[in-house]
């Protein structure tokens, strides 16, 4: 998790991932920073995010957008 | 001969006046209500004595927003589209510029401006849309018109720290929407994905084609670009056919795998430009789409939209560069190189644009417009004026344009055209910041900021937040002890160069 925030904060070094909700529907994302995401989640995490799941409920906060690398890391 | 690009609308809402003209996927506009309502905007400008001056919308992505940039072109004025995610600091430096009397906002935006120091006068677009218009009054102010009269000013980044307004008239509009047209072949059967915001001059390809041809467009919303697969899903549920997007919307959506799971069938003509297409990403939409016709599209907002393009007949090998083709029809490109003689076969040149295409230049910048808008100097003998873009390219021996690199400062970035000087001298207002220096690093697409000072990296974006739109917010900051300096005192670009690639590998 502290690595994902640390990507995060790469990105923002100004927001609170840890606490911050609603990244997508508050405007704190965007275009860049999902294909910035995309590509260092699989550099760093080994984990490549399919074109479906790329959805706004899974970057809307740290916490869902670690369940979605943990869950397709288990697979 | 056309004069006034009202004629579009005027011709085609008395052949479909029902059909839809402009739609955001919830709410749409025929061409019947365009009509309607944009000359009763038109009236209720010229009632109040407006006339020939700018008139701000400031204004979400939405058909009305079309509909009130009609509507202060009718009033005879230039409409200024300013965008609502705009930093109002940024918003600020504009309207210094322009000095506006009126503002037309929707609610969101009225509410912004609100509590902000401008004084003059602010209308909601709605209080005004249904009011009566004057066919008449109208009449009068199009028997005054002519065809260099202003009809819009867009905003552009500025080195200074200042953005530039870049003035157009019907003339060149109506030129380069009749090349524009004829060299992608369209018609009244185009259905329109509108990707870029309505605050460039990029939205004149869509707007101005549907109402030439009766036509329609979808305004796709913003946060699409962000998810592939319902980027997709709204495109092919609207039957989308005719896409004119920046590069990297595009490759969003191959980049990530997208077309193996849904492809947007529907779609027959896919232009791009603005940035270089890769051309791995152009490949998957090829396979993807293999009866579809490919465009690369150049051109920089002084001449209008669009100068050249390249419609993609072969295969291309990886690394090697799409070209940007040839001039528009009416349009004249060449190439000069630096003692401003025409470039050979293979030689890099600035690219120099001619003709009617021609913005008016800069708003009240006589000095800035001076330095780029210039006497040909090929033409000894008459005055003749030419734009030097300040983009390098060179011709291969079919006589296709191929894009090399910028002369300056000046970048790409997501579609976005930004100076890094503006950046700095932002960053360099900020108190505590000693020296700054903005970098882009090409192979991955980011914008660096180095700086030595007291402040710390989130304390930084977040004034810079404020300050700058949020395409040119630094990707990555890097805060140095010491920002390397040459002898003459001035920052060491070139050391920073090496730092940054140095840091990749």
């Amino acid at each position: 998790m502290n690595e994902l925030i640390s990507i995060l904060n790469g990105l923002h070094p100004d927001v609170d991932f840890a606490e911050a909700e609603g990244l997508v529907d508050n405007g704190v994302l965007d275009s860049f920073d999902i294909i910035s995401l995309v590509a260092e989640i699989d550099s760093e995490f080994d984990v490549r995010i399919p074109a479906e799941e790329i959805l706004p409920e899974n970057f809307n906060s740290a916490k869902a957008l670690y369940e979605l690398i943990t869950r397709l890391g288990d697979n | 001969m056309q004069y006034n690009v009202l004629e579009y609308l005027e011709d085609t809402v008395n052949r479909v006046p029902g059909k839809m003209a402009f739609s955001d996927g919830n709410f749409s506009m025929t061409f019947a209500e365009v009509y309607r309502q944009s000359r009763a905007v038109g009236t209720w400008l010229s009632v109040r004595q407006y006339y020939n001056e700018p008139v701000v919308v400031f204004m979400n992505k939405h058909p009305k927003t079309i509909t009130a940039f009609l509507g202060v072109i009718y009033s005879g004025n230039h409409y200024v589209p300013l965008d609502e995610e705009m930093p109002l600091f940024r918003v600020g430096l504009i309207l210094e510029t322009l000095k506006p009397r009126i503002v037309i906002c929707d609610s969101v935006g009225a509410n912004k401006l609100a509590g902000f120091g401008y004084t003059g006068m602010i209308v909601e677009y709605d209080a005004i849309a249904d009011s009566k218009s004057d066919d008449e009054a109208l009449r009068l102010i199009r028997d005054r018109q002519i065809d260099t009269d202003a009809i819009y000013v867009v905003f552009t980044s500025g080195s200074t720290g200042v953005p530039k307004g870049i003035v157009a008239c019907h003339r060149s509009v109506i030129d380069y929407m009749e090349a524009f047209t004829a060299a992608l072949e369209l018609n009244e059967t185009a259905i329109f994905g509108m990707q870029v915001p309505l605050y460039f001059d990029a939205c004149l390809k869509e707007v101005f084609s549907t109402l030439k041809f009766g036509a329609s467009t979808y305004l796709i919303p913003r946060s699409l670009f962000m998810f592939p697969v319902k980027l997709v899903e709204f495109m092919n549920e609207n039957k989308i056919n005719t896409v004119c997007w920046v590069v990297s919307a595009l490759t969003m959506i191959s980049a990530f795998g997208a077309l193996e799971k849904s492809v947007p069938v529907h779609l027959k003509t896919i232009a791009f430009g603005s940035e270089v297409m890769p051309v791995k990403q152009l490949d998957l939409w090829r396979k993807a789409l293999p009866g579809a016709h490919f465009y690369n599209l150049y051109g920089p907002t002084e001449a209008t939209g669009m100068s050249c393009f390249y419609k993609v007949s072969r295969e291309f090998s990886e690394g090697e560069v799409i070209p940007i083709g040839k001039p528009f029809r009416n349009t004249s490109v060449f190439l000069l190189k630096e003692n401003n003689e025409v470039a050979g076969f293979n030689e890099t040149g600035e690219i120099c644009i001619r003709g009617t295409a021609l913005t008016m230049g800069y708003y009240r910048s006589f000095d800035k417009t001076a330095e780029v808008f210039v006497q040909n100097p090929l033409n000894k003998v008459y005055p003749e004026l030419i734009y030097r873009t300040g983009d390098l390219a060179r011709m291969t021996e079919d006589g296709d344009l191929i894009f090399v690199s910028r002369k300056d400062d000046q970048i790409k970035h997501m579609g976005h055209r930004i100076e890094l000087g503006e950046i700095e001298s932002q960053v360099s207002l900020i108190e505590g910041i000693g020296h700054s220096c903005c970098l882009y690093d090409k192979s991955t697409d980011r914008i660096v900021l180095f700086y030595s000072g007291d402040t710390d990296e989130g304390v930084l974006i977040k004034q810079l937040r404020g300050k700058l739109p949020r395409y040119m917010l630094p990707n990555t900051v890097e805060r140095m002890n010491k920002i390397p300096l040459m002898a003459n005192s001035k920052i060491d670009r070139s050391e920073l160069k090496r730092r940054l690639n140095s840091n990749i590998k």
